[in-house]
């Protein structure tokens, strides 16, 4: 089966070996394995951009293939963060005191009554939380990283998809949703220590001895992996009959329901799906930040999200992934004070106040003169041209508000 | 009571207005059914009900040899229970070949999982083929149905329905935007599938309805007016008024 | 009978002259003339001044306080110790210390009479007791100063720590007071002492009685000590005024908790913690094991009590009591709530009164909270009105609604840096944030929406580029730090109606744009051509387009007006609120849910929308005050059921009108 699938498909074949080759090229070039030619944190921003790519993918699926235009894939990548977090930040901790416990061996209560005073110290309590009941456990977190973002998808979506909201309204209510994920979490009460976040996550025990430098290199090969596979997983799901009935649905759902497809049914599978997928994204992206806080899950995040999809192409995975990393590098390259400041002769343009203007003028660029993204560009050197279109216009986004607008 | 599709005193009121006003209609396992009216006499709105696109204030529909209540279904559920329906305006994917629409309406699992597994066999390959030659677009099959011409695409749509292998079709205007020979076409494609199928065909023509020659229903205001043989309908007092007399 | 007593006191001072006669001629007050009033009191009394005690002064004080002209100061130097007595012949003077001598002077009318060497004089130091009595019979004096502003001053000193003392004085001075307002201040402060200090039980639940249901906090402040109190344990039968009697083991007093209160009382000993057990472990650790036992195996609380009870055995460490032992101890002994207050009468009286107090109270505060639901629902309505009108006519949602906010705010702050006038400013500020954003709107709707007809989603994400180019603009040009934007003198302050129940001016002032914008709406959409082909495009825009309404322009001006309504919304939010570049954001989704709440294409949708989520809001806090993020999340959460049910908001357009 696979074989007639990458046959039919080239361009995963093409992505993969670039993917594989990008990944040796970085490792032949890191501090840990060879020329010494890259730095551990440009490592780090490597690997965290192959993630962003990761979870481009998810957005692609929802948003191009499907139609959904979600505002709220971050606050599955930041659970899947906060999942894996939990454990690194609990078994450093269990280390620490471990190692600085003296006298009489700790008994268990003392154990986890140490550590939660170390973790919870900053937010005024000693308690561990419930939710933290399984941090000690590697397995039991891991499958967290899953469970959680994905249960949370599945009864949203399932309360969502159920009363058939649908565009502009449906964004809104995953905005809405991943605001109130974020403010929660911004409490102190909320047992994930409010706005401090969880912190020292670089950090994975009882791999101390591997040092950064080998650390990040390992997670890039991770994220290269999971990379690799969630493409491969995409390119699968969207090349048969289900991607089919996936733009169909993106199109005209109400006809989709007329072949006797549970439209619902395929929204909430995409978007658990897709939530899943963002999780184990955000699972590999946070031990290379470090840190992982509230704000990273605010609606803003899931907006940039869809800004990097437009502009890298949706509706083609490779499009999103190439926004994506285009996207975050470029955007980590003018934020981060590194662009050259622009000298007009009556104004100097610092890159670091400017950038938000011209991204947010760019992207208004985009949609109006690319709606296809910069992979419309190498159709154009491709020479292909979207197809003419005659009747009446039914396209990917025409008045998908009027079609629904027209069921009541 | 042996029908296939019972339908009883459905009513319908959209913002005051009664679109359906205690409607009643049957329909055998094997029957062509032509329904005229003038418009705004509810042929539309009746098809959206027996489809479940829209939920009637009153009234049951009930479905096959096991009477299941349609009313409780929803449309994906009373699509795969067997009814079919091809729409006034065709409305095929556009982005899509003719290949991937007709593949998409071929009967089989609904399920996204079952779908996402899904491999088309040969058997498939060959029945969408053969399909697309039967509405004449055998040679288009690669094609995206964006570009199809107008009657193309409501060729198109009755190969889709087909392809979902209906046991009822609610057939919408199909002979609009068609040419002669197209609707000669249609109208003996009509007739051979009544042989088996149940066939609903809503239509304003009444040449095209006289070649289908079969029983003709007539609606206005919501209701049934009369019920018959073309030429008994059309020798209906009331029907002439509704008609002509205004 | 107080009263009596100063009377009495008054006629005694009235027959001084006839003594002063005899008084030695060197004394301070000249005996060319006879002794009058105050002097002759002093003369008379010099002696008790000199060494009061506080047994026997009160007389003193009183027949000084009753003997005119220059007893206030007299009596403020006496408590502050500024008097002296003179040795040689008892005279009485005011004194002040300079260098190696005093000054002296006439402690009547305050006149300098010469200077005496330090030895001669000796200072009068009363002691604590006595300056309260001279205190009390101060506070009697400003109680009825001439000056009103002293009259106030002792009346708000006397609400702050009134004691029994004052009762008398108090209510001596009710009767000549000749300000009614006064009058009342002081009637309702002498009830209040009257409940904490009253002499007999009855005139105290008199004086709580009288209050009846008062909302007044000073009332409840003088209630809640009377009802305060302390958990004890007793060997028999509970003693004093007892609140209710505990029994262990029922929630909100556990075992545990009895047991620590015996600790408390020292009725029995301590438990031996967690950390104290490590601890005495730690401390007789031989040879890597504890009596016996190796510290590896130490891990469990089992093995531990263990080890312990090994070295109890052994005698190293004391015993702890066991659970059995605490058991017992604990059934041993009886628990109660005591009142601190021991009148039974009063505190029945006090928790009656308290309890009607309470459900007025409660009453009260729905009333604040209804208030402020109202004022964060207005403020809302103004929010999400040019939202809602926009996405109304065109389904389109614009991101940078936000943005348009803070664009008004900061028009504001600009006119107020040209225009010092607060008033004035304000009056130019509304018009022109009102023309800036329209104009920004148009241009908007101009150069980006019309070019994305019918494409909602992409809509959405164009004006989000917009929003984020906006607020960093906003960033660049205002700074990051919050701008004033400062509210004319007249809408300071607030509106009170008592202690509970107030909102602020502004407030007042937000409510009632909203209304003018309400009003000004219906009458724009229901009155004007304007109107009535907005609500044709609305309905149905190419029916509309084919009747020759243009809906380009009445798009473009439906544009402009939501973004011209946003401006004026921005400059009303800007005036409580900080004015930076993230304004707008921080109302934006509020802004959403209000219209996916209220419903598309019609303002009472919006107005509902607007009262539901403000009120959910405020009603959620009012729940849970300490936490407004709770709140803010809870309320979200509730929107997201609230569409399950009404998926096209609470007022939806129906049947074909909304586009067959």
């Amino acid at each position: 089966m696979t074989q007639g699938f990458l046959s039919k498909n080239p361009s995963v074949l093409i992505f993969l070996s670039a993917l594989a080759i990008f990944t040796l090229v970085i490792t032949f070039l890191s501090n840990a394995y060879g020329a010494e030619l890259i730095s551990t944190s440009m490592v780090k921003t490597l690997g965290k951009t192959l993630c962003l790519c990761l979870i481009a993918i998810a957005m692609d699926l929802v948003w191009g293939y499907m139609g959904i235009l979600s505002l709220g894939h971050f606050a599955f990548f930041g659970l899947g963060g906060y999942m894996v977090g939990m454990w690194l930040m609990y078994a450093r901790t269990r280390d620490i005191v471990m190692q600085s416990s003296a006298g009489l061996p700790l008994t268990p209560q003392e154990l986890s009554d140490a550590i939660a005073s170390q973790i919870f110290g900053v937010v005024g309590t000693s308690e561990l939380p419930a939710i933290w009941a399984f941090a000690g456990s590697l397995p039991f977190q891991l499958a967290l990283v899953l469970l959680v973002p994905g249960l949370l998808a599945l009864v949203f979506g399932w309360l969502a998809f159920r009363s058939r909201v649908t565009g502009v309204y449906l964004s809104i209510l995953t905005q809405a949703m991943t605001l109130a994920l974020a403010l929660y979490l911004f409490q102190n009460d909320s047992g994930l220590r409010g706005n401090n976040g969880l912190s020292g996550l670089q950090n994975i025990p009882g791999l101390a001895w591997a040092g950064q430098d080998r650390l990040s290199v390992w997670f890039l090969w991770a994220s290269a992996l999971a990379l690799g596979l969630g493409y491969l997983a995409a390119a699968f799901t969207v090349s048969g009959k289900f991607g089919s009935v996936m733009r169909a649905i993106r199109d005209d759902e109400a006809r989709v329901r007329f072949l006797g497809y549970p439209v619902e049914g395929y929204k909430l599978f995409v978007f658990t799906l897709t939530a899943l997928i963002a999780a184990i994204a955000g699972a590999l992206y946070y031990p290379q930040a470090g840190i992982i806080n509230p704000a990273e899950i605010a609606p803003i995040a899931s907006i940039y999200l869809a800004v990097w999809v437009a502009i890298g192409g949706r509706g083609r995975l490779w499009g999103a992934v190439l926004g994506a990393a285009f996207v975050s590098l470029v955007s980590t390259w003018f934020t981060g004070g590194r662009a050259p400041d622009l000298n007009l002769g009556f104004y100097t343009v610092k890159w670091v106040d400017w950038w938000q203007v011209l991204l947010g003028l760019s992207f208004v660029m985009v949609t109006l003169f690319a709606p296809k993204g910069l992979s419309g560009l190498v159709d154009m050197f491709d020479g292909l041209r979207p197809p003419q279109r005659r009747g009446a216009p039914l396209g990917p986004d025409d008045g998908a508000l009027q079609e629904r607008e027209a069921q009541e | 009571m042996s029908g296939l599709l019972e339908v009883s005193g459905i009513s319908v009121t959209f913002d005051g207005f009664r679109a359906i006003n205690n409607l009643s209609f049957s329909i055998g396992a094997a029957e062509l059914r032509a329904v005229i009216g003038p418009n705004g006499a509810g042929k539309t709105t009746f098809m959206d009900i027996v489809t479940g696109k829209t939920r009637p204030d009153g009234g049951r529909v009930l479905w096959g040899e096991r009477s299941i209540d349609l009313l409780k279904l929803d449309e994906a559920q009373i699509a795969r229970e067997g009814i079919g329906r091809k729409f006034q305006r065709p409305t095929v994917f556009e982005d899509q070949t003719v290949a991937e629409n007709l593949m998409m309406a071929l009967k089989a699992h609904r399920s996204p999982w079952r779908v996402l597994f899904w491999k088309p066999a040969g058997a498939d390959h060959a029945r969408v083929e053969e399909l697309a030659v039967q509405v004449g677009l055998g040679e288009a099959l690669a094609r995206k149905s964006g570009e199809l011409s107008h009657g193309q695409k409501q060729w198109l749509e009755i190969g889709m329905l087909l392809a979902q292998e209906p046991r009822l079709l609610l057939v919408d205007e199909p002979a609009a935007g068609m040419t002669l020979a197209e609707r000669e076409q249609t109208t003996s494609l009509l007739v051979d599938l009544a042989k088996t199928h149940a066939v609903v065909v809503v239509e304003h023509d009444m040449d095209f309805v006289r070649r289908l020659n079969c029983k003709v229903t007539v609606l206005h205001e919501g209701s049934v007016l009369a019920e018959g043989s073309l030429d008994h309908v059309t020798a209906n007092q009331q029907v002439i008024e509704v008609y002509l007399g205004r | 009978m107080r009263r009596l007593l100063l009377a009495l006191a008054a006629s005694f001072a009235l027959a001084m002259p006839v003594h002063a006669q005899e008084a030695p001629p060197q004394s301070p007050v000249t005996a060319e003339a006879p002794l009058t009033g105050l002097a002759a009191v002093i003369a008379e009394n010099a002696k008790s001044i000199a060494k009061p005690s506080r047994k026997t002064i009160g007389p003193i004080i009183a027949a000084i306080g009753a003997a005119g002209p220059g007893a206030p100061e007299f009596l403020e130097a006496w408590a502050d110790k500024r008097l002296g007595e003179r040795k040689s012949d008892n005279g009485i003077f005011l004194v002040e210390s300079k260098g190696s001598v005093y000054l002296l002077s006439d402690p009547v009318t305050g006149a300098l009479m010469g200077e005496a060497p330090r030895k001669e004089i000796s200072e009068i130091k009363p002691n604590a007791g006595v300056r309260g009595l001279i205190a009390a019979a101060l506070i009697e004096f400003q109680l009825s100063d001439a000056n009103i502003a002293k009259r106030r001053a002792a009346l708000v000193a006397l609400s702050r720590d009134g004691g029994a003392e004052h009762l008398a004085p108090l209510a001596a001075s009710i009767p000549t007071e000749p300000d009614a307002e006064i009058k009342a201040e002081k009637e309702r402060l002498l009830g209040l002492l009257t409940i904490r200090y009253g002499e007999s039980s009855a005139d105290r639940v008199a004086a709580i009685e009288s209050f009846g249901a008062d909302l007044g906090l000073d009332f409840r402040a003088s209630l809640n000590p009377l009802l305060a109190t302390t958990r004890r344990a007793f060997e028999g039968a509970p003693e004093g005024n007892v609140a209710q009697e505990l029994r262990p083991g029922k929630p909100g007093f556990t075992a545990e908790e009895a047991y620590d209160l015996l600790v408390a009382e020292n009725r029995a000993p301590a438990r031996l913690t967690r950390a104290d057990l490590r601890a005495a472990l730690e401390a007789h650790i031989e040879n890597g094991a504890v009596a016996g036992i190796p510290l590896a195996e130490l891990d469990t609380p089992a093995r531990r009590d263990e080890a312990y009870d090994a070295l109890e055995a052994a005698g190293l460490v004391p015993a702890a009591a066991t659970d059995a032992e605490v058991a017992e101890t604990v059934a041993a002994h009886r628990y109660a709530e005591i009142y601190a207050e021991p009148d039974a009468a009063v505190t029945t009286a006090a928790a009656a009164a308290l309890k009607s107090v309470s459900f007025k109270v409660e009453a009260m505060q729905g009333a604040d909270l209804a208030l402020d639901a109202l004022s964060l629902a207005s403020i809302y309505f103004l929010a999400a009105i040019g939202l809602a009108v926009t996405f109304g006519v065109m389904r389109v949602i614009n991101m940078a609604h936000g943005e348009f906010i803070t664009m008004g705010a900061y028009t504001g702050y600009v006119v107020q840096l040209y225009i010092s006038d607060y008033t004035l400013s304000i009056l130019v500020a509304l018009p022109l944030a009102f023309a800036v954003t329209f104009a920004a709107g148009v241009a908007m709707e101009r150069l980006v929406i019309r070019h994305l007809v019918r494409r909602p989603l992409e809509t959405l994400l164009a004006t989000f580029g917009i929003s984020i180019a906006l607020q960093q603009l906003f960033k660049n040009i205002f700074g990051t730090q919050a701008r004033p934007l400062t509210a004319p003198e007249w809408l300071d302050g607030a509106w009170v109606l008592n202690d509970i129940v107030g909102i602020s001016y502004i407030r007042i002032a937000i409510f009632v744009l909203a209304l003018i914008f309400l009003g000004l709406f219906l009458f724009v959409m229901s009155r004007t051509r304007l109107g009535l082909e907005v609500r044709a495009v609305t309905q149905n825009p190419s029916m509309a387009a084919s009747m020759g309404i243009n809906p380009d322009k009445i798009n473009m001006l439906t544009f402009g007006l939501g973004s011209g309504i946003a401006g004026i919304a921005g400059v009303a939010i800007g005036l409580f609120a900080k004015v930076t570049s993230e304004l707008g954001a921080d109302y934006i989704v509020q802004s959403f849910m209000t219209v996916v709440v209220g419903g598309v294409g019609n303002i009472w949708g919006t107005l509902a929308g607007a009262s539901l989520v403000g009120g959910l809001q405020k009603g959620i806090e009012a729940l849970n005050p300490s936490n407004t993020l709770a709140a803010q999340t809870y309320m979200i959460l509730f929107i997201i059921i609230f569409i399950q049910f009404r998926p096209r908001g609470i007022i939806a357009l129906k049947g074909r009108a909304a586009g067959d």
